[in-house]
């Protein structure tokens, strides 16, 4: 029987790929997510340029030979771009701190990441403020509706991500977070980056490509 | 057998150097993503704008798959963390790929080519 | 790792009785029995909408029901059937099997697991509580935008529908990366992914495809809601929304999730035929990549199914095509059953009656699917009762019989008894009679001009001879079911002697364990070296193995009880209830609160 209990360590940690179950889980589940994003921009782009009335997201010349003013501010969403690189780059630094038992680092980058998260969203909450106020409501148009649905997904996600940072903030802040358990962070980590690559895709289909 | 599964997952993560190095990149080509829209928005300058205006979307799109796979390999570590969860990401890209290109062909061919091919119209 | 009081105590205090031993437990065998005895519920309440519908189609002009009732009982019926029938059925040897036929000790995530079956019955009872309104979904399992959209649906019907079917996407979506994960990781040492049995190959692949497939639906349903409730125009052609973007979106779904209720069944019966038939599976590899191929290019087919919208030549043909190159690995699955049993020693036990059985209904299916690969027959065939009997050919005659067979032939494993035999073959011959009667004349009806989905005919179409026949058919299909639960009965009440550990001389790990199995599986975790590893082990001992004793599980590391995914699926449940007759704010506030309070005190609990 002693012999039994005793295999049981090895096995609590056994994977017959080595790799930890809850970091396979979450690179599965953003497998998963990805095609949640492909639907809501495929929706995006086959519904675009079809809706029946303004406001657009770019200047365009109508028929009637005036020009519609663009309703999408592009310097604004390139500061919260920046923002949402800068916060992953700070949660990579992040990690490498809690890996390396740096507490100091691993707290730091970790707030740094978080605020730049918070201000992400509060470049989003602005922006829809914004169109709101130039008469763009949710169900103005198509491109409303597909437009706020894409990002305002998108910015769900981000806000989620901020709440799971914010629970590992805690945390380490608790001393909880030593370097063998740092893959708490990393799968949190993992799950912010793929928000940012969601972000690195909307960003051109969505602003730049008119 | 726990001495592998431990070695299989003490992958070699970069050096803060590789980071701010990635870093750097992205913002070089954010930066250049930007440019490239003000150009062709601005028409300025004009000849610039003239070369990059039907190449445009293709460039757009180039740089946001860098971004992309620079932060994947990266800051995801899929570029020291094997091949499954490689494969597993990559594999869903392409289906969504797929699938999205799909639907601009087939709607693409619903609203612009069929009403001109349509004899009934 | 807080240490806890129950980490320590042995196995058997996990194992009380009792409700709150049901609703806390993360045991795999007992999520497995509570997803098998909740969807076989549900699959009765389909059977009886299916046979209410038959009775109002027995003869024409009736009106047993009207076609209000009649459209909430066909929507019903294939939204149960699938969603609530054959998928947690499934879940239900997922959940039974895997683990065991992996040589593990549970799945990777238990409490996820809890988590799944609990959103999952959350959701199959939000799904028909809606008759208690009066307000069952009526548009069709497929709910087509426009129809669905609140200009044509004003009641809580689609609201129903698309809440319900977004909670079980949750509760499959879970599971899934539950599995998926499961199967990676805890195969028994040894044991590559070309040694894992068939049915969890199979098995697997669908978790792929569910994970792949069910975000689409989830999206699509929620701009459909989000068109109901709020205003937007997604699929109102009159703001330049497209019904057609819903089709695309719900068959890009929807052609892969006819491959999750399929594959199952496709592993239960590759188990099935080598061990009654004393011959290793032929062909296990091709057997393998022909599952996989199906799947992927099960992404590429969905269009299909929208031949009649008109999608242009180009489309058509390249829809039309990948369809039907899904027939050659199709018919390399079934040549390699066919050689599986081929020059075996064949015993006709009831589990083997139903993989036979299953072989000849499905072949049916499959070849009338060919047929309406091909546009110009589809679009004559589309929307009749030869769509109708195709579909039940491999959705009853396929899934069905796969999933009874696997039922009688896993049955003493997970419940320590034998199921009769005499009644088992009655029930077999029951059921293939009543399936056929019942719906092989649907391929003339349909023929002959008799569309889907309307609540009567004339008496002068001629339909009535079949339709007659049919409902008769049908009524043995219900009795065939009968018979199942009197077995059933009789075996839990008998006083049989319990059933050894390998009744069948089977070929997989779970019959080298006793029946049914301890809460912590194998007492020593398997070493495997190949295929059939139990087979494996007999021949290496000379033939049997001595029946294995049930040994005191003193120091076996189980996780804990936890009633945190109850509490958790209890709050998706409300989260996504309140947009039932438009967005009740205060509802989702209360719901998102139980939520978060569920995960972080699920986050935060000691597992053990």
């Amino acid at each position: 029987m002693a012999d039994t209990a005793h295999a049981q360590v090895d096995e609590h940690h056994y994977t017959a790929t080595g790799i930890d179950h809850r970091k396979l889980a979450i690179w599965t589940f953003i497998a998963s997510e990805c095609m949640f994003f492909a639907s809501l921009i495929g929706t995006y782009l086959v519904y675009k340029g079809r809706d029946v009335s303004g406001p657009r997201p770019h200047t365009e010349w109508l028929l009637n030979g005036r020009m519609q003013e663009q309703i999408l501010e592009i310097p604004l969403v390139t500061f919260g771009t920046s923002l949402l690189l800068f916060s992953s780059f700070f949660v990579v630094l992040a990690l490498s701190g809690a890996q390396r038992g740096n507490r100091k680092a691993l707290i730091g980058w970790l707030c740094a990441t978080i605020f730049c998260g918070i201000f992400f969203v509060g470049m989003q909450v602005f922006e829809f403020t914004h169109f709101y106020h130039r008469g763009m409501g949710y169900t103005t148009n198509l491109f409303a509706s597909t437009f706020y649905t894409l990002t305002g997904f998108h910015g769900t996600h981000v806000t989620l991500g901020l709440i799971w940072l914010t629970t590992v903030l805690v945390v380490a802040l608790r001393g909880k977070l030593p370097p063998e358990k740092s893959l708490n962070l990393e799968i949190a980590a993992l799950y912010w980056h793929f928000v940012d690559v969601v972000w690195i895709v909307i960003f051109p289909v969505v602003y730049l490509i008119r | 057998m726990h001495a592998t599964a431990t070695h299989a997952s003490e992958h070699v993560h970069p050096t803060w150097q590789t980071y701010t190095k990635v870093a750097l990149i992205l913002f070089a080509l954010t930066f250049l993503e930007v440019g490239a829209y003000e150009v062709v928005h601005r028409h300025a300058p004009v000849g610039l704008a003239i070369a990059l205006e039907p190449i445009v979307v293709e460039v757009l799109l180039l740089l946001s798959a860098l971004k992309f796979a620079l932060v994947a390999m990266f800051y995801m570590h899929l570029k020291s963390d094997g091949t499954l969860l490689s494969s597993i990401f990559a594999f869903t890209l392409l289906l969504a790929a797929v699938m999205i290109s799909a639907l601009m062909i087939i709607f693409g061919y619903l609203y612009y080519v069929a009403p001109t091919v349509n004899p009934l119209k | 790792m807080a240490t806890t009081a129950l980490e320590h105590a042995p196995p058997d205090t996990h194992a009380a009785t009792g409700l709150w031993s049901w609703i806390t437990t993360v045991d795999h065998k007992r999520i497995g029995i509570l997803y098998g005895a909740s969807a076989f519920l549900f699959f009765l309440l389909g059977g009886i909408e299916a046979l209410v519908i038959r009775w109002q189609l027995m003869a024409p002009n009736q009106t047993i029901v009207g076609p209000e009732t009649y459209n909430q009982l066909f929507t019903m019926h294939g939204t149960t059937m699938i969603f609530l029938g054959v998928m947690p059925l499934s879940a239900m040897f997922f959940n039974f099997m895997i683990p065991l036929q992996l040589g593990a000790r549970d799945v990777a995530f238990p409490r996820l697991n809890a988590f799944s079956y609990w959103v999952f019955l959350a959701g199959g009872l939000l799904l028909n509580v809606s008759w208690l309104f009066r307000a069952a979904p009526d548009g069709g399992w497929f709910g087509y935008a426009n129809l669905t959209t609140r200009q044509f649906s004003p009641g809580m019907n689609i609201d129903f529908w698309t809440v319900g079917l977004q909670i079980l996407g949750i509760a499959s979506l879970a599971a899934a990366l539950n599995f998926f994960v499961t199967v990676i990781n805890l195969r028994a040492p040894g044991m590559k992914m070309m040694h894992l049995p068939m049915f969890v190959w199979m098995s697997f692949i669908t978790q792929i495809l569910l994970l792949l497939a069910f975000p689409i639906i989830t999206v699509a349903l929620v701009l459909l809601m989000i068109d109901r409730t709020f205003g937007t125009h997604f699929f109102v052609p009159s703001g330049g929304g497209d019904p057609v973007l819903w089709q695309h979106l719900f068959w890009f779904f929807g052609h892969p999730e006819v491959y999750i209720l399929i594959l199952p069944a496709f592993g239960i019966v590759s188990e099935i035929l080598p061990v009654f038939s004393r011959k290793p599976l032929f062909g296990y590899a091709a057997m393998v990549f022909s599952g996989a191929f199906i799947a992927f290019v099960g992404f590429g087919v969905w269009a299909h199914h929208m031949f009649a919208t008109g999608m242009g030549p180009f489309a058509d043909a390249f829809f039309s095509l990948a369809t039907m190159i899904i027939a050659i690995p199709t018919g390399v699955k079934i040549f390699n059953w066919i050689g599986t049993v081929w020059g075996g020693r064949v015993e006709y036990k009831t589990p083997m009656l139903f993989a036979l059985g299953f072989i000849a209904m499905f072949i049916m299916g499959g070849l009338s699917g060919v047929m309406h690969s091909s546009p110009p027959a589809d679009l004559q065939q589309t929307d009749t009762y030869f769509i109708v009997a195709h579909f039940h050919y491999v959705l009853f005659g396929g899934s069905i019989f796969g999933i009874t067979g696997g039922a009688y032939y896993w049955w003493p494993k997970m419940f320590g008894k034998l199921l009769d035999e005499g009644l088992g073959k009655l029930h077999f011959w029951l059921m293939l009679i009543g399936f056929n009667l019942t719906f092989f004349p649907m391929h003339i009806v349909g023929l002959n001009g008799m569309p889907r989905r309307v609540y009567t005919y004339s008496a002068e179409s001629n339909f009535e001879l079949l339709n007659r026949l049919e409902t008769w058919g049908s009524l043995l299909l219900g009795l065939a079911f009968v018979v199942f639960l009197w077995n059933i009965i009789r075996t839990t009440r008998s006083s049989q002697a319990p059933a050894p550990a390998d009744p069948w001389n089977g070929a997989t790990l779970e019959w080298s364990i006793p029946s049914p199995p301890q809460e912590f599986n194998f007492p020593k975790v398997p070493q495997v070296h190949g295929r059939d590893a139990l087979w494996e082990m007999k021949r290496e001992r000379g033939g049997s193995l001595p029946e294995p004793q049930r040994v005191d599980g003193r120091g076996i590391h189980l996780p804990n009880p936890s009633f945190r995914p109850f509490i958790a699926a209890t709050g998706v449940l409300i989260t996504l209830g309140g947009f039932i007759g438009g967005s009740h704010l205060w509802v989702h506030l209360a719901g998102l609160a139980v939520l978060l309070y569920g995960i972080f005190s699920w986050a935060f609990e000691p597992t053990g």
